[in-house]
């Protein structure tokens, strides 16, 4: 599924958005970078309250779909300067983690 | 031995310590220079993330030093070289779980003891050497195929 209308089915907002038409193949949820960069796939909304500079970084080398910040937490403008220059979709949830990936799993899985 | 094989790319990159601002910019460098090369997504991934893994691993622990990107026409290697201070127990140190990180790194999601498991998984050949007050080289390779076919 697109990613604009994953946006529009679990009520994300984009702060980046540098490629809406980007596939959305799966997601992962997860606070420890190194687990990241193990087992998220390429096309996967990584689902973080991690918000500093380095998560740009595991997102690109991951290939992940964007990053979604849960509960309205919001990285700094370096961070979104960051992401702007490197292409990498920031996002934006009302919600907790839990209910962005139980969303999220509803809409890729139905 | 087989003869060393044709170097077609070589980068050398500073690695400062505690500079947690620019970690991931060399792996994020290689990435682009291995993309540039035409190398293919799966072996720009996995150098990628060996790449990311040995800069943490550097930026977190060591005093500083420097990672050596070197293609060639069979291989991709990185070098990672650091000037200190060692690892007393390379077994243990690369044992999943296993880690030394302070709290304040932990809390930005590193340290989680899974890096140099990582950098071997992404491996073909994956080779720690370490002496303690000197420093650490960590060589990476992985292999691009069988170079005779």
């Amino acid at each position: 599924m697109e990613l604009r209308q994953v946006i529009a089915a679990i009520g994300l907002t984009a702060l980046v958005g540098a490629d809406l038409a980007r596939e959305v193949r799966d997601g992962y949820c997860s606070d420890l970078l190194s687990d990241v960069l193990a087992h998220a796939k390429a096309g996967d909304l990584w689902i973080t309250h991690q918000r500093h500079l380095n998560v740009i970084a595991v997102a690109k080398l991951r290939d992940v779909a964007g990053i979604v910040f849960p509960r309205r937490l919001r990285p700094s403008p370096d961070v979104v300067a960051r992401a702007q220059a490197e292409g990498v979709n920031l996002l934006l949830a009302e919600g907790t983690a839990f209910e962005v990936a139980g969303k999220l799993y509803r809409v890729l899985h139905p | 031995m087989p003869s060393p094989t044709r170097v077609i790319h070589k980068r050398i990159y500073e690695v400062a310590p505690r500079d947690l601002e620019r970690a991931g910019t060399v792996s994020t460098a290689v990435r682009r220079e291995l993309l540039a090369l035409g190398m293919t997504p799966d072996i720009v991934r996995r150098a990628s993330i060996i790449c990311f893994e040995g800069e943490m691993n550097m930026v977190l622990y060591s005093k500083g030093g420097r990672i050596i990107l070197l293609v060639r026409d069979d291989r991709v290697e990185l070098l990672f070289s650091d000037r200190g201070p060692g690892i007393a127990d390379i077994d243990l140190a690369s044992q999943p779980g296993y880690s030394t990180a302070p709290d304040w790194a932990r809390e930005l999601g590193f340290g989680a003891g899974f890096g140099i498991n990582n950098m071997e998984q992404n491996s073909d050949l994956f080779k720690i050497r370490s002496r303690v007050g000197e420093g650490t080289v960590v060589r990476a390779t992985i292999l691009l195929g069988v170079p005779f076919l």
